[in-house]
């Protein structure tokens, strides 16, 4: 058996176990485990896209992309999730500078851009079913919703992760598990983040051009 | 199941030793092994194939076991082999043939699938007769429309103008094109004894092309659970020569009433253990339909539909306009509603593929409790006569088959 | 309308008198059953006062052993149930014949069909072996538990509110009527109006949620909580297949969970993803569902392929043999179980060059599989074969498997496949490869494992009566439907014409019983094992010379499972450690830290059902109330910053101390 380069030494008297117990810094496994989920959750969006892709040209008869969608409106909400990330950046770093009232400001801002994209995301929701595409119209408007509406449904988790965490970050400070807790919210933030790209160019921008 | 021979004509055995696994065979030539023994060159083809195959893998499974056998037994506890060796984990040209000879296998195993997948496509047109006789040139073959519908189905012959229910005929040695939809839900059109099997699926078009080699009445049947008809959903096929065919033929025109639209809107209602029916004059365009969903009045065809989707949509005052798009269930009253979150519970009853004739309950009324209506739903559900409301509807024609 | 009637609707939804099946007996009977047996559990766990017991010590623990034996106990009481409604179908097959209906009618056999698929895949297996693997695993790796610890918790409730959720429909409403995987348009809200779909829907959805998680967490556990010493290379051969099947069940489940999702908003908010019209497309749910479907079958056979690896080398006293080939092998097949799904509807017409690709895909599993079986048979070669009953699992799994797979592959052949497709013969193959190699690897796995477990050894008597019912009940009851198949009868027909079949059902139902008869043996080891276990007593924690880490420790393993971490040098380390002369520590304790017990997963999961009950009943009140709930118990749970503690010194000590007391028995 090939043995890897060790300090234990393989001789006549072999180190079995370990005198101390091992240095597991309390929440070692949280970013590994926590990638995965979000891994998992990509998934879900690669199935929702993979929807989009199939149905996204059925309108059963009725309005297509280019009838319904108001480009300058999606840039401005692509534009606030994307200004959020920014302020979570801001936050992370104030984090790391152990600055709890600036990294509570940072959240605090980033929060309102999150509400701001949700609450322009549901006005356009709204104009869209009161001019009668609803998700049932089509399988095409069906696949938008779902998709679109679980990057909603995302971030609306994600902003009220964000005051639980502010809650906390306000009792106890910036602790070790807090901190770790920001950075889980960090990646989960910028990972809609990217799938919001993935939406806006795959269906907003190549929905125009279908 | 069981192909049945047809009175006076001997039913031929083909104990077919070409290929590798002859052994197999012998307990296939008994009875009624469809499969094994089928009547048409399609399925006679896939069943040598099942044969190469399973030749080809018993050439390792064979061993494996044997040997698995033969080490558990020679290296048992009790006999203290001398070669006993703990510490043995390793062999390069052990390691080299384990991986290698069910590689050559899948090689071999490979080559055959691409090449008979592609032979025995059903979308391709059948080539020949049978192993002896190719199709000649200028041979048209006889064209069937199938639609599987709950829970019967129906042949609709386009050539020859007439349609049946749960009873397919065709001519020995003529290739047969099938064209399969399905009226509701998806389904299996299988007659084990012609060839294999393809989904019949609303809204869409399969394709399956076969030759029958042998006279006989034969069984079909779904190969898909459908619902709660399933089981009866069942059809004789009967493998005619020419003059026979033509006496069936001559038997349908003579007989059966007209497949028109209202006909067919009757026929498609829910219904289990159907007769065999038939029906001199069909409306050529109602199979088309049937593929588009548009076989209610008022509906709207899909192709129409994929038409204007494909010049990018209706434009936005399309939005509200939702005629003739619903398929499953009553066009009522807001066809967008039909999530159980826009219902009132009342609504929610059983839906029509569960329910008898007549049963569904106008809008605004209160039905029974649905759950009773499922509970012992279609067990002894009549055969039903056409529905009143469509007077120029068929009489069902008698079972008989030639 | 009255008032009173509108808001009886507004309370209830849909659940009315008329959902309760009071005119069917059979559910009646059962019911009966049920309750007689749950008031004498109840009664008697409120007698011997164990309320507080199951709480405090299983309930709300986040030992891995703990879970992992209760995942077990919940796939063996879903095995009975499932297996309930195999004999059912079994009996009703072998005596609709000749004009007669059987005495199912289409309404409950359609059910029970669809039952029996989802309890078997979902509620025995999957429980089975994630248990196996949640018990095991961090022995193997010399961890003290999992990476979150809470979450297997959680995960282990989450499963059984699904599970709970199916036996609900029992007795409440009914089960879908759609076969196991509820294909569309049939499963749609215009063809399944009632709550059976339903039923699948959430108990598969929350069911599923508990799987994802505890696939997340065994990963995390295997990648970051080995011992020193532990390479990759040098992890346990189970260890390694345990790997894979939960890299698998993180990159499957979500497709399920999101082609699930669609098909309830198609239900419950009128979209059109699968229907007919509006330009739905049900292909598409065939795809999504068989692109974790595939998956989901090697996520169930990887861990067995795992339990024989660890038998046959244990058992042949050996190393296993090309232990690094069964790693890639193991690897190739986690890769490939990806790009086969389609070879589940080749007879959907999809071209000959789609349908080939998929087939040659699927055959090229074959060949680490192939590759495998060789390992275990050179393992076997050169051994002193041991034969007790782990090792007799595994020479029947690999008599039996062999068979299994070869018809899998012929079904990939798509022309064989388009008149075999549906057949019995299909079922035929899928239970041969499930009985004979997941079953049958779990049976040699809970033989094998058991005396780790509960520190005795299971009854060999009563084992091997039940091993060979079962074996030989198996072919009887599975032999007869691959004739069926090769005749052209095809799955999930409820009454047949033709007499002359009649009597390969008679021949199957025969079997069904051979194997009910195992099952009570087995039941019966389980009983004479418990009652007998001082004599089958084993005090040294390595009853079988095995040769991986959990034998190192004592049987059962103490709470903190090692009192000092080990230290790896070699694959099969505890083999190692035996040959060089390992001497156990006997002072020098520690405290250790270890992750605090908790009543969240067990509130979250209950709460579960409740948002289920109110989604399939459609009592939207409750629905609303019990989500709200969970976010609230859940953000709750995350403001409790104490987690953990640690064993006082003493404690070890002492547990200790009276291991090294029961080995000094041993001279």
């Amino acid at each position: 058996m090939s043995t890897e380069a060790t300090a234990m030494p393989t001789g006549a008297n072999p180190v079995f176990h370990l005198a101390e117990e091992p240095h597991h810094p309390e929440g070692s496994s949280t970013a590994l485990g926590f990638w995965m989920y979000l891994m998992s959750d990509c998934l879900i969006f690669a199935c929702l896209f993979a929807t989009f892709g199939v149905l996204g040209g059925s309108y059963a008869g009725g309005p297509g992309p280019k009838d319904l969608f108001d480009l300058p409106l999606v840039a401005l909400n692509t534009a606030m999730l994307l200004f959020s990330s920014i302020t979570y950046g801001f936050a992370m770093l104030a984090m790391d500078k152990g600055r709890v009232g600036a990294t509570q400001g940072w959240l605090a801002i980033t929060g309102l851009f999150g509400l701001a994209f949700l609450s322009i995301e549901l006005y356009e929701f709204a104009h869209l079913i009161h001019e009668g595409a609803t998700p049932q119209r089509s399988a095409f408007l069906s696949s938008f919703f779902t998709l679109v509406g679980t990057h909603g449904l995302h971030v609306t988790f994600g902003v009220i992760w964000l005051v639980t965490l502010m809650v906390q970050v306000g009792k106890h400070g910036l602790i070790a598990a807090n901190r770790r807790r920001l950075m889980c919210l960090s990646m989960f933030w910028h990972f809609l983040d990217v799938i919001w790209i993935g939406v806006f160019t795959f269906v907003y921008l190549m929905g125009m051009l279908r | 199941m069981s192909t049945r021979p047809i009175p006076g004509q001997p039913f031929v055995q083909r104990r077919s030793m070409r290929f590798l696994a002859p052994l197999l065979l012998l307990p296939l030539s008994a009875c009624n092994w469809v499969v094994m023994n089928p009547a048409g060159d399609v399925a006679v083809q896939q069943r040598d194939l099942i044969l190469i195959s399973t030749g080809l893998m018993l050439l390792i499974i064979l061993p494996v076991m044997a040997l698995t056998v033969l080490f558990a037994w020679r290296y048992r506890h009790s006999a203290k082999n001398p070669d006993y060796d703990p510490d043995w984990d390793h062999s390069t040209s052990l390691e080299l043939i384990i991986w290698s000879a069910p590689l050559l296998i899948i090689i071999c195993l490979g080559a055959v699938t691409w090449t008979s997948t592609h032979l025995l496509d059903p979308y391709r047109p059948v080539e020949r007769i049978d192993a002896g006789r190719k199709v000649a040139p200028g041979v048209k073959p006889l064209e069937v429309q199938v639609v599987a519908m709950d829970w019967k189905w129906l042949f609709i012959y386009p050539e020859l103008g007439i349609a049946t229910v749960n009873e397919l005929a065709a001519p020995l040695d003529r290739p047969i094109s099938f064209k399969l939809t399905s009226s509701t839900v998806m389904n299996s059109f299988y007659v084990p004894a012609l060839a294999g099997q393809i989904y019949a699926m609303p809204g869409m078009q399969t394709v399956l092309h076969a030759v029958v080699n042998k006279p006989g009445n034969y069984e079909g049947f779904s190969a898909n659970y459908s619902g709660a008809g399933f089981s009866h959903m069942r059809f004789r096929f009967h493998a005619l020569d020419e003059g026979g065919f033509d006496r069936w033929v001559a038997g349908v025109k003579s007989g059966g009433g007209a497949l028109d639209r209202p006909a067919y809107l009757a026929l498609e209602k829910p219904s289990e253990k159907d007769p065999v029916r038939r029906f001199s004059t069909v409306d050529a365009s109602l199979f088309d339909s049937v593929v588009n969903l548009c076989a209610r009045p008022g509906q709207r065809c899909m192709s129409e539909l994929m038409h204007i989707d494909a010049m990018g949509g209706a434009g936005k005052e399309s939005a509200h306009d939702t005629r003739g798009l619903r398929h499953d269930g009553p066009n009522g009253h807001d066809p967008l509603e039909r999530g159980a979150l826009q219902k009132e519970p009342e609504e929610k009853g059983a839906s029509p593929h569960l329910m008898k004739d007549g049963d569904r309950p106008p809008p605004g009324k209160t039905p029974t409790g649905h759950q009773h209506d499922n509970r012992d739903m279609t067990m002894d559900m009549p055969a039903r006569p056409a529905a009143p409301h469509h007077p120029d509807a068929p009489a069902p024609a008698h079972a008989h088959t030639s | 309308m009255s008032d009173s009637y509108t808001l009886a609707k507004i309370i209830f939804g849909r659940l009315t008198w008329e959902s309760f099946p009071i005119h069917e007996p059979i559910l009646i009977g059962t019911f009966i059953m049920v309750l007689i047996g749950g008031i004498g559990v109840v009664g008697a766990i409120t007698k011997y006062r164990l309320w507080g017991y199951l709480w405090t010590e299983w309930f709300t623990t986040v030992d891995h052993k703990r879970i992992g034996i209760m995942y077990m106990i919940l796939g063996l009481i879903m095995f009975l149930r499932g297996f309930a409604d195999a004999i059912m179908m079994r009996l009703q097959q072998a005596m609709a014949f000749n004009g007669s209906e059987g005495y199912l009618n289409a309404h409950h056999y359609d059910q029970i069909f669809t039952a029996h698929g989802v309890i078997m895949i979902f509620f025995v297996a999957m429980p089975m072996v994630t248990g196996l693997m949640n018990y095991i695993v961090p022995l193997q790796i010399g961890a003290r538990d999992v990476s979150f610890p809470f979450l297997n918790n959680f995960s282990f409730w989450m499963t059984t509110a699904g599970a709970v959720t199916v036996m609900m429909s029992l007795f409440v409403g009914e089960f879908a009527r759609t076969g196991w995987l509820a294909y569309p348009p049939l499963s749609g809200i215009a063809y399944s109006p009632d709550v059976g779909v339903d039923y699948y829907i959430w108990a598969l959805q929350i069911a599923g949620v508990g799987t994802l998680l505890s696939g997340v967490n065994l990963i995390a556990t295997i990648v970051k909580m080995r011992a020193p010493g532990m390479s990759m290379m040098k992890m346990p051969i189970f260890t390694w297949t345990s790997l894979c099947t939960n890299v698998l069940i993180v990159a499957a489940f979500p497709v399920l969970t999101a082609v699930l999702a669609l098909l309830s908003l198609d239900r419950y908010a009128g979209t059109a993803f699968f229907t007919n019209d509006f330009g739905g497309n049900a292909m598409m749910y065939v795809n999504l569902i068989w692109i974790w479907g595939h998956p989901e079958v090697y996520i169930l056979i990887l861990p067995a392929f795992g339990i024989f690896s660890e038998v046959t080398s244990t058992f042949s006293g050996k190393r296993l043999f090309g232990y690094t080939s069964m790693v890639y092998a193991t690897v190739v097949i986690t890769i490939l179980s990806y790009i086969v799904w389609l070879h589940h509807f080749f007879t959907m017409g999809s071209g000959a060059s789609v349908n080939s690709f998929f087939g040659i895909t699927t055959m090229v599993i074959s060949i680490p599989t192939g590759a495998k079986i060789f390992n275990w048979l050179f393992t076997m070669y050169r051994g002193r074969i041991r034969f007790e009953l782990p090792m007799m699992w595994t020479v029947a799994f690999m008599l039996t498997f062999v068979v299994g797979g070869m018809t899998g592959v012929l079904l990939a052949v798509p022309p064989a496949d388009f008149v075999l497709h549906n057949s019995l013969f299909l079922i035929a193959h899928f239970h041969n490869v499930i009985i004979g190699g997941v079953l049958f690897g779990l049976f040699a796995g809970i033989n094998y494992w058991w005396p780790k477990a509960f520190g005795f050894k299971l009854d060999t008597v009563w084992g091997k009566r039940s091993f060979w019912l079962w074996v030989v009940g198996f072919w009887f009851a599975f032999m007869p439907l691959y004739i069926l198949g090769l005749m052209g009868v095809t799955r999930r027909m409820r009454v047949f014409d033709d007499p002359s079949l009649q009597i390969w059902f008679m021949i199957a139902a025969f079997g069904a019983f051979m194997i009910a008869a195992g099952i009570a043996c087995m039941l019966m080891q389980f009983y004479v094992s418990i009652r007998d276990r001082e004599k089958l007593r084993d005090t040294t924690g390595d009853p079988w010379d095995g040769r991986t880490l959990e034998w190192a420790t004592s049987s059962p393993p103490p709470d903190y499972n090692f009192a000092f971490t080990p230290v790896i040098h070699d694959g099969d380390a505890w083999a190692d450690m035996k040959k060089r002369g390992y001497q156990r520590p006997v002072e020098g304790f520690r405290p250790i830290h270890m992750p605090s017990n908790t009543g969240t997963g067990i509130i979250l999961a209950g709460l579960s059902v409740a948002f289920s009950v109110g989604m399939i009943w459609y009592m939207w009140w409750l629905a609303a109330i019990s989500f709200v709930g969970i976010l609230a118990v859940a953000i709750g749970h995350t403001f409790n910053y104490k987690r953990d503690f640690h064993i006082p010194v003493e404690d070890v000590v002492r547990t200790e101390g009276e291991r090294t007391k029961l080995l000094a028995t041993q001279g």
